[in-house]
């Protein structure tokens, strides 16, 4: 794989792009088209016997959103709006535009009464709409709104054999349903065009409330669902005993009802402070992390206080702090989130929490939410209607993949799955128990595409390969 | 409302520059040489919330086009408020120096061309006694250097050119600058090693550029650092130069 032999053609040696988690750390070669004509050039330009992959804004834990060793292509700058219609909602864009991007657009855009918002949106602004249709994202509303996927009227994707294609429901609908959360295997997205909401403005009325037990989480929910768009729980992870789950129940709705001269701090449309190097590996200790659960807790009152809050805070915490996950240091993070059904979450959910607060392994940031029963076309979508945990471990070695294989046992074994844009250790079989229509889905990936995830999972038709944890191994030797 | 137009629109600080005017609700006029590209720059800022955008295919290295041009957005706009001259070339100076034919041709597209556009431009701006002009120098014209000099010596070229011009239009009310980016993150810097601390992004260098447009300096440095890195660099004595390989 010499760099030399292709050296002029689209694709330069990359420095070693990263995964969010900062596990598994390989050189590529990156292609940087500056638009679709420019990305179809590229796709073309592909040296025979190579695969490549997408990547957006690089927020997938794992090593899905990479291709190690081969070639990537860039999509950042395909960042351009190609059509919004503000009577309908309907927004059309390249795939590089980020969610950050259309918020901006909306900001600026949106009117009384004619405002319009992300139908559904995961927990940071900074990810492309490519990646959000390959990951068929989550947010807060999946019990109302479903998947990103949901609101895609279509997509244009290209081919490796150079084929164009408009895919819809109702048009080339199997390949579309592949797309959908077909983590950037079935060729490249070029565009799409999506369904916004409208809503009455830009304010949201938030509730906070903290709770003792996961069963009061599950009431909470179940109370909450007709009212409550939004729902979110944080956990805290160390809570033991009666207390296992524990945590602060978070649930908000739009709202008419906000200041009329609209929101004090413009959104933070950038990082308001980025972490500008990895913290020493000793910075988060358990014991940083359990007295940082421990205060979080205690900082919610003990009765629920309401608010009216701009979208930004509601949606997007951890926005304001670019990089933060350079805080977990030079080893890097997993994270693990599964999707467990309903008829098991509250068993499955609870023997996690346990293993997880028995193992010590404390997370920052571990979410719990329930997901509905609205169907996403994605064939690989990951929720379903149940729970879906997701947490944070810091990288300490045999220990966290000891711990990360007994959550993926539990979740298997209560029919769930993981979330491959999150995951980073996911075994071959394991992912395969979980998404029963992976060998349809394969029918459809095309033969030039590829991932670090896909290759893992035994999914490109060869022997499982090396993954997350082999390439960090290579790399701490 | 502003009423801009823009020359070179497709290239990636132009294109950044325009998002921040469409933003504002401004009503554009974009010159450019790919029609495709051209098209999908029309699009997005329309879609950003440009009041109207209108567009020009024209290869800008042809000077008998350059009045037509600027009279047509001036009849289509109403009038200029501020105005980007941002087109150029990038060439390999080993190229250039073993061929004058493409010498000639990176200084044509360089220094002629925009000298050609700011004089039909300035003519008519002139006449409203108000407005802004901006024109995308290069911190490579400020010493000539062995590893850039033909660009370099074309960017000079066009920086004494906006300084004259600036002279003169200053008493009638409208404010010439030459904007001096340093390294850039474009595709037009695509063949060079990037990253560092001195290495821009096109939206950084844009906001300045738009801050600049209401301004009005006589030569805008961006990112800022640049001046002094240039301020040095202009003044090592010749005999250290000589033995640099800057």
């Amino acid at each position: 794989m010499s760099s030399s032999l292709h050296s002029g053609g689209p694709f330069r040696d990359g420095t070693g792009p990263l995964s969010w988690g900062r596990i598994v750390r390989a050189p590529h070669r990156v292609a940087r088209p500056a638009g679709r004509a420019e990305a179809a050039a590229a796709l073309a330009a592909l040296p025979p016997g190579e695969t490549l992959l997408a990547r957006g804004m690089g927020r997938s834990y794992g090593d899905s959103g990479l291709n190690p060793g081969r070639c990537l292509i860039d999509m950042r700058g395909l960042d351009r709006f190609i059509a919004f219609d503000p009577d309908g909602g309907v927004l059309e864009c390249e795939a590089g535009v980020t969610l950050a991007d259309i918020l901006r657009l909306l900001d600026r855009r949106n009117r009384p009464g004619r405002s319009w918002f992300l139908p559904v949106t995961p927990g940071t602004k900074f990810v492309t709409v490519g990646g959000a249709i390959a990951n068929d994202v989550h947010g807060k509303n999946h019990h109302g709104a479903g998947c990103f996927g949901n609101h895609v009227l279509s997509l244009e994707l290209l081919r490796s054999d150079g084929t164009l294609l408009c895919c819809a429901p109702d048009e080339n609908a199997a390949l579309f349903a592949a797309t959908i959360g077909g983590i950037g295997l079935t060729g490249l997205i070029l565009s799409a065009r999506i369904q916004l909401k409208p809503v009455p403005g830009p304010w949201l009325e938030s509730e906070d409330i903290r709770y003792g037990d996961l069963d009061a989480f599950h009431d909470l929910a179940e109370e909450s669902v007709a009212d409550w768009e939004y729902t979110v729980a944080w956990i805290d992870c160390l809570a033991r005993g009666p207390r296992l789950g524990r945590g602060i129940f978070s649930r908000s709705r739009h709202t008419a009802d906000g200041p009329a001269d609209g929101p004090a701090g413009a959104a933070a449309f950038e990082p308001r402070f980025s972490m500008p190097v990895e913290l020493p590996n000793v910075a988060l200790n358990h014991l940083s992390i359990a007295a940082f659960n421990a205060l979080y807790w205690r900082k919610a009152p003990p009765r629920p206080v309401r608010r009216v809050l701009p979208w930004d805070p509601v949606f997007y915490p951890l926005d304001a702090i670019g990089q933060w996950n350079r805080m977990y240091g030079r080893r890097g993070f997993y994270q693990f989130q599964c999707a467990v059904p309903k008829a098991t979450a509250r068993d499955a959910v609870r023997e996690l929490m346990r293993t997880i607060s028995a193992a010590g392994e404390a997370s920052f940031l571990a979410v719990l939410k329930t997901l509905g029963d609205r169907p996403s076309p994605g064939l690989m979508s990951f929720p379903m209607p149940g729970a879906t945990l997701a947490l944070d471990l810091p990288n300490n070695g045999p220990r966290t993949h000891s711990l990360l294989d007994r959550l993926e046992r539990i979740a298997g074994e209560a029919g769930g799955r993981v979330y491959p844009a999150k995951d980073g250790a996911v075994s071959s079989g394991a992912f395969r128990r979980g998404y029963p229509r992976l060998e349809e889905f394969a029918r459809h990936v095309d033969p030039r595409f590829s991932s670090g995830f896909w290759r893992r999972v035994g999914g490109a038709g060869e022997p499982a390969g090396p993954g997350a944890r082999a390439n960090e191994e290579e790399s701490t030797s | 409302m502003k009423r801009v137009l823009i020359f070179g629109a497709t290239s990636a600080i132009a294109e950044a520059t325009a998002r921040l005017f469409a933003a504002e609700g401004a009503r554009l006029f974009l010159v450019g040489r790919n029609p495709d590209k051209l098209e999908a720059v029309r699009r997005d800022l329309q879609a950003r919330g440009a009041e109207a955008v209108e567009t020009a295919v024209a290869d800008l290295a042809d000077p008998a086009l350059h009045k037509g041009l600027v009279e047509r957005a001036w009849a289509s706009l109403g009038g200029i408020d501020a105005a980007l001259i941002a087109h150029g070339t990038l060439s390999d100076q080993r190229a250039c120096e073993g061929d004058s034919a493409l010498a000639l041709s990176e200084i044509t597209g360089n220094f002629l061309s925009p000298a050609s556009i700011l004089t039909h431009l300035a003519n008519a701006m002139e006449v409203q006694h108000r407005g802004a002009i901006a024109v995308i120098g290069s911190v490579a014209g400020d010493r000539g250097r062995q590893s850039n000099y033909v660009y370099g010596s074309a960017k000079g070229g066009l920086r004494v050119f906006v300084e004259g011009l600036r002279h003169r239009m200053g008493p009638k009310g409208v404010a010439v600058t030459l904007v001096e980016p340093g390294f850039v993150d474009t595709p037009m810097t695509a063949a060079l090693p990037k990253g560092g601390p001195l290495w821009a992004t096109p939206d950084r260098v844009a906001r300045d550029i738009r801050k600049a447009l209401n301004s009005g300096p006589a030569v805008l440095y961006t990112p800022w650092f640049w001046r002094w890195i240039m301020l040095v660099i202009r003044h090592v004595p010749d005999a250290i130069f000589q033995r640099t390989r800057l």
